[in-house]
């Protein structure tokens, strides 16, 4: 059985229809990216399984259980955590705070420390700025404070959202490397990304969105080495 | 003499303000809506506590606890039928001329329950106050009372938000709904807890409101009402130690533009001031600019 499983999912803004019958799942301990252009509705497919948008058609499985109607706020304690695009840390309260909200629905608070001490080790950078005001932080930062945030709540799944979206080529690979080092120490990770290349780079398989619809899907591997793909996503 | 009795006044009249405007700012801040039945709210606590005591013969603090639960209870239920259905229309406006619904409503329902003549409110403060200088100053004890709850209560209110898990959630979802909820913070609850307090509150400026002005109409709340807004607005609406700031100049304003220039232009001068001020600061006193992200 899949870890989740998203079903004929279909999502309307409105009028207008953004998702239109989209079916993928993810099995415990894969990376599986989302890849596709701007409006492909990447961000709105993440968004409809953390419970953010109902979709009119469809549904949502996790671990066995239909998390369609769940309410949003019911989702993290269930184990999914999901890293928001344009990281929407809490920028007028502190890294600290930022944190320890990541861990609000927890009640065990000796553990809360535990991993609070862990986000530190795995985000040093984070450590040193604990009382800074996360508005002040920079980009890759602030990422790095969105991830350790998420984390935070012990997810067995975390959806990221475009990761690497206006950072420096090497702040990009560094945020790569952390999403590798998240997944090897058994967190099924579920990555949106424009950065194609990257995204194949780590995943295991992926799922190819065009305006609403999955078009391709597959092993990483066999993607990159695709010609469509090549040409539509990855510049060559 | 004459001055430091008014500016004592003015910081009691301005404690009320305070209080009130307290509830509007935190109401603002976190549900993004101006609660404009607020007002109302503290004239039905009034009513209540009034009630409390004279009809049922209670004593001050029972009756003053009942008009907190009552407020609390109508704050919640206000939000619960009224705004909560509002709060993903497209328009913002829908729930602004709802709250102005909400305030006539108030006060209709005084009228038709308690009719439209002012009543006596007795006070709940049964101390003397302070007689300084060898009598030339007194100050009475709804002046200090009032002052000092107010105090107490901002910073109870403060303590409340920055230290508390409840306080935080509200922080995270006055800067972030989306990413409040990702965090498995219920919003909705947390935004019926903000009218819950807010209302609570409202209750208490409405006794100390009445304990120094006794008279007390189904009217009564509104102008401190609109005054404890323009404080909050004058402060930086959104920020707790802004709403205090905000209502304690407005009652210092307030008295002293009575004793020296007019009484008749009192309420003008207040609402000049208010634009004075956001001419030159348009954030407020303590608001925060509001970046917007590219």
């Amino acid at each position: 059985m899949a870890m989740l499983e998203v079903k004929d999912l279909e999502v309307y803004y409105g009028m207008i229809q953004a998702i239109k019958g989209i079916s993928f799942e993810v099995n415990q301990g894969e990376v599986i990216a989302l890849i596709g252009a701007n409006g492909a509705g990447k961000t709105t497919t993440l968004h409809t399984i953390t419970g953010l948008l109902s979709p009119k058609k469809g549904s949502v499985l996790f671990e066995g259980q239909d998390i369609t109607k769940v309410p949003a706020h019911k989702i993290v304690s269930m184990g999914m955590a999901h890293v928001p695009e344009g990281r929407r840390v809490f920028s007028q309260l502190s890294v600290y705070e930022n944190l320890k909200l990541g861990a609000y629905t927890r009640k065990d608070r000796s553990n809360i420390d535990k991993e609070l001490q862990s986000i530190y080790e795995r985000f040093p950078r984070l450590a040193e700025r604990k009382n800074q005001l996360a508005g002040t932080l920079s980009g890759g930062e602030q990422q790095m404070l969105a991830m350790g945030r998420a984390l935070m709540s012990k997810p067995s799944i975390v959806l990221m959202d475009e990761p690497s979206m206006g950072l420096s080529p090497i702040l990009v690979n560094e945020i790569f490397d952390i999403i590798e080092s998240i997944s090897k120490s058994g967190t099924t990770v579920l990555l949106v990304e424009q950065n194609a290349k990257k995204a194949l780079s780590i995943a295991d398989r992926a799922y190819v969105l065009e305006t609403g619809k999955v078009v391709l899907e597959g092993n990483a591997k066999d993607l990159l080495e695709n010609d469509s793909i090549k040409k539509a996503y990855l510049g060559e | 003499m004459s001055f430091i009795s008014y500016l004592i006044n003015g910081l009691g009249l301005g404690s009320v303000y305070a209080i009130i405007a307290l509830g509007y700012t935190m109401v603002y801040g976190i549900a993004k809506m101006l609660n404009f039945a607020h007002g109302d709210v503290i004239m039905i606590g009034a009513y209540v506590a009034l009630l409390s005591m004279t009809h049922a013969g209670m004593p001050v603090l029972p009756a003053v606890l009942i008009s907190v639960v009552a407020c609390t209870v109508l704050g919640l239920l206000i939000e619960r039928v009224a705004y909560k259905p509002l709060r993903n229309a497209s328009s913002s406006l829908a729930v602004l001329i709802t709250a102005i619904g909400v305030s006539y409503l108030l006060q209709n329902i005084a009228l038709l329950m308690f009719g439209a003549n002012a009543q006596t409110f007795p006070s709940v403060v049964k101390w003397k106050g302070l007689s300084l200088a060898g009598g030339k100053l007194t100050i009475s004890g709804e002046t200090l009372v009032t002052i000092i709850v107010c105090i107490i209560i901002m910073i109870a209110l403060i303590l409340f938000v920055q230290k508390t898990k409840p306080g935080q959630a509200m922080r995270a979802v006055s800067e972030d709904r989306g990413a409040a909820l990702l965090m498995g913070i219920n919003v909705n609850g947390t935004i019926a807890l903000t009218f819950a307090i807010g209302s609570g509150l409202a209750a208490i400026a409405g006794v100390l409101l009445c304990s120094a002005y006794p008279s007390l109409t189904p009217y009564t709340g509104a102008m401190p009402g609109i005054k404890a807004f323009v404080a909050a607005v004058f402060g930086g609406i959104g920020s707790i130690p802004g709403a205090f700031i905000g209502g304690i100049l407005l009652g210092i304003i307030e008295i002293f533009g009575k004793a020296y220039i007019s009484s008749q232009m009192a309420d003008a001068i207040v609402f000049a001031v208010l634009i004075v001020v956001l001419l030159v600061k348009p954030t407020g006193l303590l608001g925060k600019k509001i970046q917007e992200k590219v």
